[in-house]
């Protein structure tokens, strides 16, 4: 390897190996101490000249129904909030691809808008919105539509709705590259073949669109999987999600070696889906 | 009844008018290359044909069956795309089939037209294949197959030929001829090269500014042009601008500076008044090495310029007034080439003066 080579490959290594392999390393290894009250407050893995491996936190974790319950909200609440992200975001992203050329970085921008904006503060203007004496409540009830106010706030439909809503732009994007990379002339040949403009869209385009539609779901699945601002704010105890039950071990029972199982979890259930989606679009893309 | 008729068919695009009120019929079977250059309107046109752009103003009519306002998947007729716009996530065969899958015809005969298809166009042997893994011929043949294979009653082709090299092209318009005669499908060919149309064409429509100039067989616009765009754009010619001293008998007598042009009384388009545009075709003119007895319509001038492309050598010679009269001929294996600052006597017949609209 050239010299140059080396450089080009070692920063971008060593960025990798500072700031993600050795974290993870060290949650790793946490994850297999006891929890015990002292600085720091676990087990070490070396100890009287001895590997101290613990498998209790995963036994745990595998056998409370708190845990599994959570994960599954976890995974619930993700998979709902990326259907919506990506049928939505096909939406959106169709429709500025499909307006005046001029247009378009404008829509762009309005699509990152909120960005602009904390994320928190967007979260909360939510809660205003949905709470009983909210806004949409206090709309629907001044039109008459019904009589008592619904209830949005600290539901899963919250979380679903605030997940879909935070993290639709990073949806958009992709999917829009997708788009607007595909030539004009091959839904005007699927139609000029006999198939309606809804049949062209669905034979030509989307299946065009598949590498946009993984990237957009994979960038707006994984964050959340691990979300914790969202379903704290607007779901209830009915919706705890994993990210929630992290941080509860972490800074309530100050259990690190339970939340650091937990994130080991929540990694290795996340490295599956990437891995296998990232194989499937390389397959198709040298095929 | 024609296959095809237009009638006042109009498109506008934002005060520009690309298509202007044109009527055109398209017989059954025949191949009509409607050729002009790039802007003129003729792809806007055959897209409105196809159904993917919708007229402003007149008639389409299919069998004579009004489709103005039929959309482009219900209209029997399909399109060959300048860059083939072949489907890159579907394998050869799933292209062809495309088609016929929308019209939602049994999965076996399906496979069977579609095998017709590949083995007429000879690309049976990559069905499996994805676009991008073939040549541009073989990319071309399989969007041709994947048209065919409807069998629609007009087969629309954009310029599918533009990217090919000429040795390829020659040969895609041998097929494309046989494959006109074979299906009895009548084609609408949209090109800008004149050697395409006269190659392809049974008759050529030449469309200028979103109008038509002249719609011939492929040998009248050539031996008879209307006027001098059509007669320039087919090949290079000689244009005079004469004037019109004389009418004795069927011939006319005009001249271009000390040139003497004759031309058949009967040929039209005149110009109005006593200036007259007359064309004169290259090879039409004979060269001679020797004085030739006078005669009309001859002329003699020194070669200024020889181009020698194998079978044809051009020429341009400089006549005692300066003008430059260009003459081709044929090259004979025991004639010697001729040479620069030769001179020579040039004659051409009267018929072959050609009376041009401005």
């Amino acid at each position: 390897m050239t010299r140059r080579g080396f450089v080009l490959i070692a920063l971008p290594a060593l960025w990798t190996a500072l700031l993600v392999a050795v974290p993870l390393l060290m949650v790793l290894k946490i994850s297999f101490a006891e929890p015990q009250m002292a600085q720091p407050p676990y087990t070490p893995l070396f100890a009287d000249g001895a590997l101290r491996i613990h498998f209790g936190n995963y036994t745990l974790l595998m056998a409370d129904a708190l845990y599994l319950r959570a994960l599954g909200n976890s995974l619930l609440y993700a998979g709902i909030g990326t259907i919506c992200c990506l049928t939505l975001g096909l939406a959106i992203a169709r429709a500025v691809e499909r307006a005046a050329p001029r247009w378009q970085p404008f829509l762009l921008v309005l699509i990152i808008l909120p960005f602009w904006t904390s994320f928190l503060i967007r979260v909360y203007a939510w809660i205003a919105l949905l709470k009983p004496e909210g806004l949409i409540n206090a709309a629907l009830i001044w039109f008459g539509l019904i009589d008592e106010p619904l209830v949005m706030i600290n539901t899963g439909f919250g979380v679903a709705l605030g997940m879909t809503y935070s993290y639709l732009p990073f949806a958009i994007l992709p999917i829009y590259a997708s788009l607007v990379g595909q030539s004009p002339k091959l839904t005007e040949a699927a139609v000029d073949l006999g198939a309606s403009p809804l049949q062209a869209f669905w034979l030509v385009t989307l299946p065009l669109a598949r590498p946009g539609l993984i990237a957009a779901g994979l960038m707006v699945f994984i964050p959340m999987v691990g979300e914790f601002v969202i379903p704290d704010l607007l779901g209830g105890s009915a919706t705890i999600m994993l990210g929630q039950t992290l941080w509860t071990e972490f800074f309530s029972n100050r259990d690190w070696t339970m939340a650091s199982a937990l994130a080991v979890l929540l990694t290795l259930l996340l490295l599956g889906p990437a891995l296998w989606l990232q194989r499937l679009e390389l397959g198709g893309r040298t095929r | 009844m024609a296959l095809l008729e237009l009638r006042g068919v109009t498109k506008q695009y934002g005060g520009e008018t690309a298509v202007d009120a044109i009527d055109l019929n398209v017989e059954a079977g025949e191949i009509l290359v409607l050729l002009g250059p790039s802007g003129c309107g003729k792809s806007t046109l055959l897209r409105m044909i196809a159904g993917l752009e919708l007229p402003d103003g007149g008639r389409i009519l299919l069998d004579g069956q009004d489709i103005t306002a039929l959309p482009a998947h219900r209209r029997p007729v399909n399109m060959m795309f300048q860059s083939y716009a072949l489907f890159p996530h579907l394998s050869v065969r799933d292209n062809i089939a495309f088609g016929l899958r929308r019209e939602g015809l049994p999965a076996a005969e399906i496979t069977t037209r579609v095998d017709e298809a590949m083995a007429m166009l000879e690309i049976a042997g990559f069905a499996s294949r994805k676009p991008d893994q073939l040549s541009g011929g073989q990319q071309q043949r399989v969007a041709l197959a994947r048209a065919l294979v409807k069998r629609p009653r007009l087969l629309l082709l954009d310029e599918p030929l533009g990217a090919l090299d000429k040795r390829l092209r020659q040969q895609t318009q041998a097929e494309l001829r046989r494959l006109n005669r074979q299906t009895g499908i009548a084609f609408v060919f949209v090109t800008h090269d004149n050697d395409e149309a006269m190659a392809l064409a049974d008759r050529i429509a030449v469309m200028q500014h979103g109008r038509f100039r002249q719609i011939d067989a492929p040998r009248r616009i050539y031996d008879r042009p209307v006027d001098r765009f059509v007669a320039s754009l087919m090949c290079d010619i000689n244009l005079f601008d004469a004037e019109v001293q004389a009418e004795s008998g069927d011939l006319v007598l005009a001249k271009a500076g000390s040139l003497d042009l004759r031309f058949p009384a009967d040929a039209t388009p005149r110009t109005a008044g006593g200036r007259q545009l007359l064309g004169l075709r290259l090879e039409q003119i004979e060269i001679s090495r020797e004085p030739l007895p006078a005669a009309p319509n001859t002329a003699s001038g020194v070669i200024t310029d020889i181009e020698y492309i194998g079978d044809m050598t051009t020429i341009a010679a400089k006549l005692a007034d300066g003008r430059i009269l260009k003459a081709s001929q044929l090259n004979a294996i025991h004639e010697p080439l001729l040479e620069l600052d030769q001179t020579v006597w040039l004659q051409w017949e009267a018929a072959a003066v050609i009376p041009l609209a401005d």
